[in-house]
């Protein structure tokens, strides 16, 4: 074809669809702010994972078998006998644990940034919309292996619902399709793992970026950088999206894919964590495994359930767990956005819930003892304090004053200096003596400096001091 | 509410039987790349194991091809009398008689070793000891009450228990009675092939996986060189 021809083509359809107009309002002139940080990956990367779910799925259903006689076999069909089967499988497997960290981190960005603040709340409840799905998704997914893991923890998980008084036991019911967990239940769950909920998560994503390209993103400063624009209506402090941040987020993507393929080739299972042991035994309704324990990335709310000592209300725990986060918008009183120049108070509270999701996570791996029980409660009692305190301890905040223009922090390599600086405070030359000094192995740099105890305490107590002052 | 009461205090009950079986396992020694190795498993597997324990899900075929061992070689030495290349590893057990004589069906044994653990497989098969209660008169240390007769007792011997008493509490010893037809070592090197071969079995793409993940990460810091430098000349512009 013609060059000439080649552009009446394309000029038909760009009368008929406004291609060239979406490319600019959402790539080349969609301005992001210039200060984005290693946090502000991970949304992207989470749209890298999702495509890989699709994909990787695609495949996996034209060799999986819904149905619970050969359900099993046809996985590990999938796993001996199909071409590139294991890697397709071992892509969907560990993508579904890569997606749940890389959503964790991108909610603890907003969190962080305060990124689900006014204008922002729509997006984060999209966001959070997403989790939700995101959950049902995974849950629904794990049954389909059809292993041990996959029936008593569908089991043990629609159980649940039958605590919820009056309709309880016609719910669970009604959700598994018989009075067990049984091919009524993997069928079902099959269809809403393939079709439903991914429908819903695309649509969910989408109004997502459309929520997030009307108002403009946040950043690590948390300032509204639409507030100061240059005479053509640019953001002074924004930059465009295409091509700065897709070359940056390529680079990402890069450093992402490096530690996705170190897990597919050389750990799958990740120690049980992302592939559970019990799981590569069928699932048989006859014997209970040893030790039911949720995927990891459940853990959290699963060590909240176990945590409270009744059961409805351990329901209704593990389900405010999540609630709350939706209110957090609300919840929180404080106009300040970022992290950078909130108060004391807010930035001790983010640490303290942190820390106790993470040791909920932890619990939530392991066997319920009595001690193990009452740990998990006062990290539930933080993890709610965090969120239903807020209303009150945000009000006693002092912040800090908000710049005007957005901060640009040291990059990683250029903080690559200071560094070596300080690897030189905590070690001191060698003195050379006479016996060993000439040994070509002693003129190496490790052999010629040794740590040097006073510079150790220095930098030590440096840190610490920054440490203290970073949570004032 | 009472399934989930049930449930519930299952976990609890089972996290009883977990700690019982607190057994310290021994190491074993795998490697999966050692084709020799592999294929004096196989072969202990067909003599010693085949006869109530099938593993489904690989054929003969594959052994041969992942091993570089003849076709013809691997029926005539390892495969049974009349099996076919393309056959899976399948007991000629009848089930019914197997839960006639031990009391349950003798389990597939294709993903044992992922869902045990190799160290466990190798402990297991090291730890029969004589038990005059027990109907095979063998009892095993690291799963009490096992239905499962020891098949190897020729080979290993027999052990009985010691018990000793140290300060951290009773400790557990087995001691060999009577010699086998094997020594400690060759037992060992034994058991240590049945379980390289297990553990193969177990997912025959390792094989495949380990040896080209190193490519792909070749490829992908590559990649992430020439990406960061083009967003380093795409953003020099910027400050």
């Amino acid at each position: 074809m013609k060059p000439s021809r080649l552009n009446d083509c394309g000029e038909w359809v760009l009368d008929r669809f406004p291609l060239a107009s979406l490319w600019k309002d959402h790539m080349t002139h969609y301005y992001a702010p210039k200060n984005f940080n290693f946090w502000y990956f991970f949304g992207s990367l989470a749209l890298l994972v999702l495509v890989n779910q699709f994909l990787t799925g695609i495949l996996l259903t034209m060799n999986y078998k819904p149905d619970a006689k050969l359900a099993f076999d046809s996985v590990e069909y999938i796993m001996r006998d199909v071409s590139w089967g294991w890697l397709v499988r071992y892509m969907h497997s560990t993508g579904a644990s890569a997606f749940f960290i890389v959503v964790y981190l991108h909610m603890f960005r907003g969190i962080m940034y305060g990124s689900f603040k006014h204008p922002r709340e729509l997006i984060w409840i999209f966001g959070m919309l997403i989790f939700v799905a995101l959950m049902a998704e995974a849950f629904m997914g794990y049954l389909l292996p059809w292993g041990q893991m996959s029936y008593w923890g569908a089991q043990v998980i629609i159980s649940l619902f039958s605590a919820i008084p009056v309709i309880g036991d016609d719910l669970s019911l009604w959700i598994r399709g018989d009075y067990v967990v049984s091919d009524a239940t993997l069928n079902r769950f099959f269809a809403f793992h393939v079709i439903a909920v991914p429908l819903v998560l695309v649509m969910l994503v989408f109004m997502h970026i459309v929520a997030l390209h009307e108002v403009g993103s946040n950043n690590p400063d948390g300032i509204d950088i639409k507030k100061l624009k240059d005479k053509d209506g640019v953001p002074l402090d924004g930059i465009p999206f295409h091509p700065y941040y897709s070359v940056k987020d390529i680079a990402g993507v890069g450093v992402f894919l490096i530690f996705f393929a170190t897990i597919i080739f050389y750990m799958p299972e990740m120690g049980g964590y992302f592939l559970e042991h019990a799981n590569f035994i069928p699932a048989d309704s006859m014997k209970t495994p040893e030790h039911i324990a949720p995927l990891w990335y459940f853990t959290p709310f699963y060590a909240i359930l176990r945590a409270i000592p009744d059961k409805f209300a351990g329901v209704i725990g593990m389900g405010g767990a999540i609630v709350v986060l939706f209110l957090l918008p609300w919840l929180d009183r404080n106009p300040v956005r970022s992290i950078r120049y909130r108060g004391g108070i807010y930035k001790k509270a983010l640490a303290l819930f942190v820390i106790s999701f993470i040791a909920l996570g932890y619990l939530g791996t392991q066997p319920a003892t009595p001690v193990m029980t009452n740990i998990a409660r006062v990290f539930t009692a933080i993890y709610f304090g965090f969120f239903l305190l807020m209303p009150i301890y945000t009000r006693w905040e002092k912040t800090k004053p908000v710049p005007e223009r957005v901060t640009v922090e040291l990059s990683l390599e250029e903080q690559i200096p200071a560094l070596i600086e300080a690897f030189e405070e905590i070690t001191e030359l060698n003195p050379v003596s006479e016996d060993n000094s000439q040994h070509p192995a002693f003129r190496s740099v490790f052999f010629s400096r040794r740590p040097n105890a006073e510079g150790i305490r220095k930098v030590t107590t440096r840190l610490a001091k920054k440490l203290k002052e970073s949570l004032d | 509410m009472k399934n989930l009461t049930t449930l519930l205090l299952l976990m609890i009950l089972s996290f009883g039987v977990r700690a019982s079986e607190g057994v310290k396992l021994q190491e074993a020694d795998v490697d999966v790349g050692d084709k020799t190795s592999l294929l004096r498993g196989a072969k202990h597997f067909v003599t010693y194991c085949l006869g109530c324990h099938s593993i489904k899900q690989v054929r003969y075929l594959r052994i041969a091809l992942d091993t570089h061992a003849d076709e013809k070689e691997v029926l005539k030495d390892i495969a049974p009398f009349g099996a076919s290349i393309y056959d899976q590893l399948h007991s000629a057990m009848n089930k019914h008689d197997a839960e006639k004589w031990f009391g349950t069906q003798p389990p597939d044994l294709s993903l044992v070793a992922r869902s045990r653990g190799a160290d466990w497989i190798y402990s297991y098969l090291k730890s029969y000891y004589t038990d005059k209660n027990r109907p095979f008169g063998v009892n095993n240390l690291v799963f009490e009450d096992t239905a499962m007769p020891n098949p190897l007792w020729q080979l290993q011997g027999e052990q009985h228990e010691v018990i000793r008493k140290t300060i951290y509490g009773d400790r557990i010893d087995l001691v060999l009675d009577k010699e086998g037809v094997l020594s400690e070592e060759e037992f060992d090197i034994m058991v240590n092939d049945l379980v390289t071969f297990l553990v193969y079995v177990g997912e025959p793409a390792q094989l495949e996986r380990e040896s080209m993940g190193k490519y792909v990460l070749i490829f992908l810091f590559l990649f992430f060189g020439l990406a960061y430098l083009l967003k380093k000349e795409y953003w020099k512009d910027i400050h």
